[in-house]
């Protein structure tokens, strides 16, 4: 008796060992970031550095402006989702409550299949088919672009919108539709005013979710934007707060590197905001579902 | 039962701490070598270490593939990481010999570092193969590069917004193209990309772009420009008529003692014999 206590406190041991390696691990980064990205900054000084337009991090005189990344950051990602929210939410809806299950499932896979596919490959076609289509369409010089990059994102934050949403509008009760559909209303009518606002705080985690995928994605983001620190327009080159990391990081040195530290610092600020934000939707989406 | 389960994991676990212990015990020969040396002639075993610029990545993987064929009982490892890194790596003790494909700065000079040239590489000037263009001087490109001459038609192609594709900042190959051109901090891009393959990739795709790029890696979906009416060659870069051209730089520290096989290969890369690798892999070796 006693050595089967004994057996299962080790055995409780090693879980809660493996437990606090995660935990370990994203205090290990955020300690890391916050340590390496606070020198640069206070060496440039906050609101330059925030609120700079240059960034010329290899200049004879550099400048460490970052507001370009952080706009073209904001603006994609906001692009990505005044797109992406409309076709996922659709979809979502379609896949929840209307579509045949032969239909269902296909599409279901589908969805599946576009979130397995890696973000690289996203950039590949983008960068070789995208761009010089973008290019002959609206008569550019070059196609690498925010634009370009928006329609990248927005295809890339699909998956989890409609994964999320279809799940936050198949938990609706079906008395709900039950009683609209009894009282009168047409099936359009119930799915728009009973289905999805039964289900608002669920599909506003999903859209949340989207937002986050599409603000952390550098890679696709890099081979597609062009990458040239510009204010951001619509038809010009750009670079994203993850892009100006990445595509620096190999060769910097000195306080450039750091500087790439703290914008990996900002980075991770709107990231923490992402995450809290889809926490709370979560939490009242638990609340409101009893 | 269960305790014999216990001892059996604790064993277990014994078993692979001790072989954790044992795989750093291996890389140790390299090191420990160094001091019975003198006493005894024996062949020399271990790992060389190396880190640094992508750009180099061809004529290292030739070096490195001919050098462990001769001497069985060295590995050489290649990081491809990045000149910065490379340099970075070295001053710190991470690898043993950095691969700069720019020449150190003189801070990096003052911390403690030696540079040793072994090759030039060309940078070709690269353009999409539609292109009528075939020939730009360097005060042509420079003014393309910032923003002076913006159309094709104004150095005698067709009439076509010229797009100028770069590296990003910090890397070999724009401070090279830069510092030749004598555009740096000036140029004006519409994409500035992080690998020589995408540079390719974006110029053989766009009618109207124009790009830098490693001469060795230079492939038949773009077009390289003469420059100043010279083409860009093995015997043009060693003759120096190619003007766009940068150095490939092994770096060490000053003083600093290399270890055996560290020393091996850095005596083997500065031979005269690895300059037919070198020149295979496309760059131009000095000897």
């Amino acid at each position: 008796m006693k050595k089967k206590r004994v057996f299962e406190n080790i055995i409780h041991g090693i879980f809660l060992i493996l437990g606090l390696v995660t935990v370990g691990f994203v205090l290990l980064i955020t300690v890391y970031l916050i340590i390496s990205g606070i020198p640069a900054i206070r060496e440039i000084g906050l609101f330059p550095f925030l609120f700079g337009r240059t960034w010329a991090s290899t200049a004879a005189e550099p400048s460490y402006g970052i507001l370009p990344f952080i706009l073209t950051s904001i603006y994609g990602t906001a692009g990505a989702i005044v797109i992406g929210v409309p076709i996922g939410f659709m979809t979502a809806v379609y896949l929840a409550k209307l579509a045949p299950k032969g239909v269902k499932s296909v599409m279901s896979a589908a969805v599946s299949l576009l979130a397995g596919i890696p973000s690289v490959v996203y950039g590949l076609v983008g960068m070789i088919v995208l761009v010089p289509a973008v290019r002959k369409l609206f008569h550019l010089p070059d196609g690498a672009s925010l634009f370009a990059a928006i329609i990248v994102l927005a295809v890339m934050i699909l998956p989890s919108i409609i994964k999320v949403s279809v799940t936050a509008l198949e938990a609706v009760p079906k008395e709900y539709e039950d009683a609209s559909l009894a009282l009168g209303a047409t099936p359009a009518e119930t799915y728009f005013r009973v289905s999805v606002p039964a289900a608002k705080s669920g599909i506003a985690a999903a859209v949340v979710l989207g937002v986050g995928r599409a603000i952390g994605e550098a890679m696709a983001v890099m081979m597609v934007a062009g990458n040239v620190a510009n204010m951001p327009s619509l038809f010009g080159s750009v670079r994203f707060l993850t892009t100006a990391v990445a595509s620096e990081m190999s060769y910097s040195s000195g306080l450039q590197r750091q500087a790439l530290f703290s914008i990996a610092l900002v980075l991770f600020l709107f990231i923490m905001l992402i995450n809290a934000a889809l926490n709370f939707f979560l939490k009242r989406d638990k609340e409101g579902g009893k | 039962m269960m305790k014999m389960k216990k001892i059996l994991a604790l064993t277990l676990a014994a078993v692979c701490a001790l072989g954790m212990f044992a795989g750093c015990g291996k890389q140790n020969p390299g090191d420990g070598q160094e001091t019975d040396h003198n006493k005894q002639k024996t062949e020399i075993t271990g790992t060389v270490a190396t880190d640094g610029s992508t750009s180099m990545e061809k004529v290292i993987g030739s070096l490195k593939e001919t050098f462990e064929a001769e001497n069985k009982g060295i590995t050489v490892t290649y990081n491809p990481t990045g000149s910065g890194t490379g340099i970075t790596a070295v001053s710190e003790g991470r690898c043993d010999i950095g691969l700069s494909s720019r020449d150190l700065k003189d801070e990096e000079k003052a911390k403690g570092l030696t540079g040793t040239v072994i090759a030039y590489d060309g940078i070709a000037i690269i353009v999409n193969p539609e292109n009528t263009v075939s020939d730009l001087t360097i005060e042509q490109i420079a003014k393309i590069y910032t923003g002076e001459i913006k159309n094709w038609k104004e150095v005698g192609g067709k009439d076509a917004e010229i797009v100028c594709i770069g590296r990003e900042a910090g890397s070999g190959t724009r401070d090279g193209f830069e510092s030749i051109t004598g555009t740096k901090d000036k140029c004006t891009l519409k994409q500035e990309l992080t690998s020589t393959g995408d540079v390719i990739t974006t110029v053989a795709g766009n009618p109207g772009a124009i790009g830098y790029a490693s001469l060795a890696s230079v492939k038949d979906s773009v077009k390289a420009l003469k420059v100043g009416g010279v083409t860009p060659s093995e015997e043009t870069i060693k003759d120096g008529s190619y003007k766009v051209q940068r150095n490939f730089v092994l770096v060490t520290k000053t003083g600093g003692k290399l270890s055996d096989a560290a020393q091996k290969f850095f005596d083997y890369i500065t031979s005269a014999e690895a300059s037919v690798v070198i020149k295979k892999a496309g760059a131009v070796p000095v000897k």
